[in-house]
């Protein structure tokens, strides 16, 4: 520890601290543009100068390493200088264009420009104009207002691992983009708007909406994968017109991914703003109560066994467990939320959670991807496992689809499952994962949602067991989850019952009712003909064509829901505006359904239903926690019946830009899936 | 080089390095360990750019060869793209068959530098800095210091310095490029290396030893 | 008394005699080199400290003292490398040139005994890249030193392993500074980095690295073969030894020559460069250093002399002593516009005050040359170079503005002339004063 004085207060701080740090520590507020914390420094902007004793110059405080016995000043008037000459450098080529800039507001220019600025300008020179460059179709670009400060470069360098951004030129004539004119190939794009602390990079979908001060903030949870980043969703009236994501440093730090960040617009498009009853083979507009007198109508009479329920991969897990218990009452055990088919048997939570948590990557010294490509499933979870293998500290093993880029190196063992064997019997990368003290395994979970799921599963857990990454202190084996509902209506029981059919038993006539809540992630038309379809969910996606009642829902911002991410995290999403039309929550709907089928649900209030969920399971009390921990129990998941095969790995996401109802309603989705699937780069001054 | 953020000339289709250039290249990498390849990034620049110039008669470098070189040396584009634009020497957009580069910083310009450059507009045919005279023969380019300026001022033609120059000498030098003829670079005036007009008046007094070979 | 032939280091100065190995011999080089490296490490860090040489790069570090920061053992498996600076880019300068090109040798051997000072087995010499010619000459004199045995292993029969290799730059002032000489040297955009860590910790490849001068490598030679003593005999105390000057701009024979520190200005300009252009008093001002020292007026260049120390109390400097000589003919506000430009052109763009400063100096200046300004835009202009100085990463920025305080120090009453002029012509009427 080193002993500093900060303006007189006397701190101690860890060896190696900077200046930076130690003001910090001492509570002293240090303007800076170029430093991030979470990015490597440059000490560019020289905004954080600071006075330290015996030094005759400033010194960049981000960069200078703390000495013990070291004085710093923070506020003599060698700093107050220090700092109002380089915010008017920084002034004199910057537009004064605040008034009809995005950032106005929430531009760290302008805030800082007002606490250490001075008055007025002295430059008389013409202003330089920069050319605005392409970055893609999230990002906007207004250049002439950039001021160098690399953040974003070193974003896509460093977290972000696309190494496509720079400065070319030099000089005042140095200029930031991709010289090639070519969209940033990351599924982190929107976080670059939010490191920029200027105007330069700015939402696209955002531009000229509105004003920071106009929007209503509420905290909430990205569901569009299973990460669970915290966000908060910004809206005006009934829109949402932005979101963006919080901090949580167990979770996404301060990163979010774009599906997640720019699908809202498909909030407006494509709604079930209504219910629907099929007449004559068309569907028409109809009542609530004409639309559950539909489905009493259908039910009555019904064998139990003859009705079966899903449950989609956006659902919040009290409208799962709400259905369960509707189900429960009607005597059917015919319930599946793995629309998917993957080899999820439920029985033991810690077979189906990313048991070493997402933090816990960083604790992690090799790893072993098995059928993921985590970049496109997961990308702030990849950005994690980026983060922990550029230290050094981590070495990364492949097993699927070759040519794919990670964004981080990683040995490639195989293609199928025939990799886990030759791992399991020790050979190759086997030795790094055994020699490691914290190995973890991360298995896709596309690659158990296949004919010999079950029996991958197992090898994976066996493996893991086998090169010790399954100890009473740590817990490496991980299944990564696609969606933000899939946990939770897993913990909330969604599975079959006692005799109850599973999803496939279920299609092709094997129900004669089938209640969808959400669930567009198989293919309808694989639901027999005679099937009669109850669609409840939000957007006229895949499913809802088919059904013969549609009970319009909520999507997951205009509801108070509970959301648990892939590493078994219990978090609460939140109610930032209301359904359009006569939508309405999907737990309410639920319970209306109970009372028109003649099935009493014990829970008229939220309160009430999230008591129940807690006594059914103690889980859902853990609110923002996780059972975090070892393996207590090493014993591996049923093999299965059907024996491991040859089958190379496929991956789930084929177009990460539009995989599920809301972002397949996306425009902003759209363009992206359009834009990145097309490979021919754009040139730029044409 | 001069508006390295625009496009507007025709960009070739394809790049490789011929027989020549890769000779140059195994001798090059051979100077930097295996893990510091980058560190080959400025010399291979400089092998595509004299590859252009050999085959196409415009030594620049193209974005593709740049790409070429990302490849080789095992680095992200973009960072080849910033070390070309932030260097000075590579001509990021084609030029003319010879590059004229008036060096216009103070010690040359005490000596007459604005008389080279009005010379090489007026023998060239050229409007200005930056300006590729009709007949694609030359571009000409303003350069800060040269470090002849002991001899200046000093006109750079491609890699050779022609030093003491005045006007006349600048139009008789540009004549002689124009008749495809290329006059021995050094001072003009006669002068040897940096020894004062009229000969050096030290180091003639230099004791020899007898060595052996 | 003048310096004689028989104490110059760079006898073939102006390429009189072949570069050669074999006329090299003949003029001393290679000559006892294994008996001198058999004395080892320690003696050769203490005789250059006895020597007194300062870096001739511009900054004037001890030379002995900067090589003893290198670690003596590398606990780590790490290499040290030495690293020669012949970026040569400060205007008025052009001596690093006529030791690359006419006496390599004298450079390639003073690089063996360095890496033997600083346990360095590898050498990269930077060149600049306009050197294209004198990087063929420098190359194949180490090629000739490699097929001697005097480079590669068992450097010249001393038991020392020595590699030495050349790298061109590519046409950037700033990579004459160390930092960012290392980071082009490494494929990268030449932007100085942040310090500590110093580069004789964290250096090229992040290994232990010193960076040298040519001219300071190239003397290293003569010290240890002739002695400290001999070298400090020259000069005033803490400003030792011969140095070469570059007397250039307004004077009847420019030239390099070599000659004793602390030798007059006005000596060093009137016997070896045939004195100022239409005599002594026709001199308007001496830039003594190389671009960034503040230039002097004839007042002060009558009796200064040329050492570190002495420039330094007239707020100037020996830098690369680059001479550049104005007469009265001369338009000094143009000439020191001149330099604002160049420095504007030649910022790395990386630090806020310089990448901004530049720019905003020189339009400044450029406007003072036509007088289209207000008498208070001179104390702006003051100030914009003073908030650009001492607030960047390097130094670059503050030898850029240097100049331009050094025209406003000793000719502000002629910038204030021009501004007055300029107002009588275009508005018809004399400028009202600043207070006004």
């Amino acid at each position: 520890m080193a002993k500093v004085t900060v303006d007189g207060i006397e701190i101690e701080v860890p060896n190696g601290a900077t200046v930076l740090q130690a003001c910090e520590a001492a509570g002293k507020e240090i303007p800076r543009f170029c430093y991030h914390e979470r990015l490597s420094v440059a000490g560019n902007c020289r905004m954080c100068l600071v006075e330290v004793e015996k030094a005759p110059k400033p010194v960049a405080s981000c960069a200078y390493p703390v000495a013990d016995g070291m004085k710093v000043f923070t506020d003599s008037a060698m700093v107050r200088n220090a700092r109002r000459n380089v915010m008017e450098f920084l002034l004199i080529n910057h537009p004064l264009d605040c008034p009809i800039c995005d950032q106005g507001g929430e531009c760290d220019l302008q805030d800082q420009a007002t606490a250490y600025g001075g008055q007025g300008g002295r430059y008389r020179e013409q202003k330089r104009a920069v050319k605005d460059k392409y970055m893609g179709p999230l990002v906007k670009t207004i250049m002439t207002r950039c001021i160098q400060c690399t953040r974003c470069i070193r974003f896509a360098t460093e977290v972000a691992g696309v190494p496509e951004l720079g400065a070319t030129g030099r000089g005042e004539d140095m200029q930031i983009g991709t010289y090639v004119e070519r969209a940033l190939t990351t599924e982190l794009s929107g976080n670059l708007i939010d490191i920029c602390p200027v105007g330069a990079l700015t939402s696209r979908p955002y531009a000229f909406v509105s004003r920071p001060w106009e929007l209503g903030k509420t905290d909430s949870i990205d569901v569009l994968d299973a990460v669970g980043a915290a966000i908060r969703i910004d809206t005006r009236g009934p829109e949402v017109l932005r979101i963006l994501p919080r901090t949580n440093e167990d979770v996404n730090e301060e990163w979010m991914a774009d599906r997640g960040r720019f699908s809202f617009d498909g909030l407006k498009r494509k709604r079930l703003d209504r219910p629907w009853i099929r007449v004559d083979g068309k569907l028409r507009p109809a009542s609530w109560e004409e639309a559950f007198a539909a489905i009493a109508d259908r039910f009555q009479g019904l064998a139990p066994a003859r009705i079966g329920a899903v449950a989609g991969d956006l659902v919040d897990a009290e409208s799962a467990f709400a259905l369960r218990q509707l189900m429960t009452g009607l005597g059917s055990a015919n319930l599946d939320c793995r629309q998917d088919g993957a080899a999820i048997d439920g029985r033991r939570r810690d077979q189906y959670l990313f048991n070493t948590g997402i933090a816990g990557i960083d604790e992690a010294d090799a790893l072993l991807i098995i059928g993921s490509n985590p970049r496109q499933e997961a990308p702030v979870l990849n950005a994690r496992i980026r983060k922990r293998w550029a230290s050094g500290a981590m070495k990364v093993g492949f097993v699927g689809p070759k040519g794919l880029n990670l964004t981080y190196k990683a040995e490639h063992l195989g293609e199928g499952p025939a990799a886990l064997a030759a791992l399991q019997a020790g050979e190759g990368f086997a030795e790094v994962l055994k020699g490691a003290s914290k190995p973890m395994i991360i298995l896709g979970r596309a690659a158990i949602a296949r004919a010999d799921g079950a029996a991958v599963l197992a090898a994976a857990w066996a493996l893991a067991e086998s090169v010790g990454a399954l100890t009473p202190e740590w817990h490496g084996f991980n299944l990564l989850h696609l969606f933000g509902g899939q946990v939770g209506a897993l913990d909330a029981g969604f599975l079959p019952g006692p005799g109850g059919l599973d999803l496939a038993a279920m299609l092709g006539g094997g129900v004669d009712a089938l209640w969808l809540l959400g669930a567009d992630g198989f293919d309808p038309a694989l639901i027999a003909d005679g099937t009669f379809v109850v669609y409840q969910g939000h957007h006229g996606d895949r499913a809802a064509s088919r059904a013969d009642v549609i009970l319009p829902g909520a999507a997951y911002p205009e509801k108070d829901g509970t959301y648990v991410n892939t590493e078994g995290r219990v978090q609460r999403g939140r109610m930032a505006l209301h359904a359009p039309g006569e939508a309405r929550e999907d737990w309410r709907i639920v319970r209306a359904a109970g009372a028109a089928l003649g099935v009493a649900l014990d829970f008229d209030t939220l309160e009430a239903l999230r008591a129940r969920m807690v006594a059914a399971n103690p889980v859902f009390g853990m609110v923002d926690g996780r059972v975090a921990g070892g393996c207590l129990d090493t014993a591996g998941p049923v093999a299965g019946v059907t024996p491991i095969s040859h089958t190379e790995f496929t991956l789930p996401v084929t177009d990460y830009w539009q995989a599920d109802a809301i972002s397949r309603a996306s425009e902003t989705m759209a363009e992206c899936s359009r834009i990145y699937n097309d490979a021919t780069p754009k040139l730029a001054a044409e | 080089m001069s508006a390295p953020h625009s496009h507007t000339h025709e960009e070739p289709a394809s790049f490789a390095f011929d027989a020549d250039s890769e000779a140059q290249i195994a001798k090059i990498l051979a100077r930097y360990p295996e893990s510091k390849k980058a560190s080959g990034v400025i010399p291979l620049l400089y092998v595509a750019q004299k590859q252009m110039g050999r085959l196409t008669g415009s030594a620049w470098t193209p974005r593709i060869a740049m790409d070429t070189i990302a490849e080789r040396l095992g680095m992200a584009p973009i960072r080849v793209y910033e070390v070309a634009t932030f260097y000075f020497m590579f001509n990021t957009k084609p030029i003319g068959r010879f590059h004229l580069q008036v060096c216009g910083t103070t010690p040359c310009w005490l000596r007459g530098s604005d008389e080279v450059l009005r010379a090489c507009k007026d023998a060239g045919h050229l409007k200005g800095y930056g300006d590729t005279s009709e007949d694609g023969i030359f571009t000409m380019t303003e350069v800060e210091c040269l470090g002849g300026c002991v001899n200046a001022p000093i006109l750079q033609v491609d890699d050779d310095y022609y030093e003491d120059m005045d006007y006349d000498s600048t139009v008789k030098l540009i004549e002689a490029l124009k008749r495809g003829e290329r006059p021995t670079p050094g001072s003009v005036t006669g002068r040897q290396g940096s020894a004062p007009i009229g000969g050096a008046e030290t180091v003639l007094d230099i004791p020899m030893a007898d060595v052996k070979e | 008394m003048a310096l004689s032939d028989k104490d110059r280091i760079f006898t073939n100065l102006y390429g009189l005699h072949p570069w050669n190995l074999k006329d090299a011999r003949r003029r001393g080089s290679w000559d006892g080199t294994a008996a001198i490296i058999a004395k080892g490490r320690d003696w050769i860090i203490e005789e250059m400290k006895q020597s007194g040489l300062r870096g001739r790069g511009g900054a004037g570090f001890p030379t002995g003292m900067k090589w003893s920061f290198m670690p003596k053992a590398s606990p780590d498996g790490r290499p040290s490398y030495l690293v020669v600076n012949g970026d040569e880019s400060e205007p008025g300068t052009c001596k690093d040139r006529d030791i690359i090109r006419n006496d390599p040798h004298l450079l390639i051997e003073g690089c063996l005994y360095a890496g033997v000072g600083m346990g360095a087995h590898a050498g990269y010499i930077y060149v600049r890249g306009e050197y294209y010619n004198e990087i063929q000459v420098l190359q194949a004199a180490i090629d000739e030193a490699y097929d001697a045995g005097l480079l590669g292993k068992n450097a010249a029969g001393s038991g020392w392993d020595f590699d030495l290799y050349v790298h061109r730059g590519a046409g950037a002032y700033i990579c004459g500074e160390e930092t960012a000489l290392i980071e082009s040297l490494e494929g990268k955009k030449g932007m100085p980095r942040l310090k500590p860590p110093f580069p004789a910790a964290v250096g090229l490849y992040g290994c232990p690295t010193t960076v040298n001068n040519v001219e300071t490598i190239a003397v290293v030679p003569a010290i240890l073969k002739r002695g400290a003593s001999w070298f400090s005999s020259f000069g005033r105390p803490k400003n030792v030894g011969t140095k070469i000057f570059c007397i250039q701009g307004h004077v009847n024979k420019p030239c390099n020559v070599e000659a004793e520190m602390s030798i007059p200005m006005r000596e060093l300009i009137d016997r070896y460069a045939g004195g100022v252009r239409g005599g002594w008093d026709n001199l308007l001002a001496v830039i003594p250093g190389g671009s960034s020292t503040p230039l002097l007026p004839k007042h002060i260049c009558d009796d200064v002399l040329m050492d570190f120390d002495a420039l330094r109390e007239h707020k100037s400097g020996l830098g690369t002593a680059g001479v550049i000589v104005m007469d009265k003919s001369t338009d000094i506000i143009k000439a020191i516009a001149r330099l604002a430009h160049f420095y504007k052109h030649e910022s790395c763009g990386q630090c806020t005050p310089c990448r901004e400063g530049m720019g905003w100096q020189k339009r400044l200046m450029d406007r003072m040359v036509e007088g289209r300004a207000e008498l208070a835009e001179i104390d702006v202009l003051e100030s914009v170079t003073r908030q650009i100085e001492g607030h960047t990463i390097c130094a670059l920025a503050d030898g850029g503005v240097w100049p331009v305080q050094g025209l406003i120090r000793h000719f502000r009453p002629l910038m204030e002339e021009r501004i007055r002029d300029y107002h009588a012509k275009k508005l018809g009427g004399p400028l009202p004063l600043a207070a006004e």
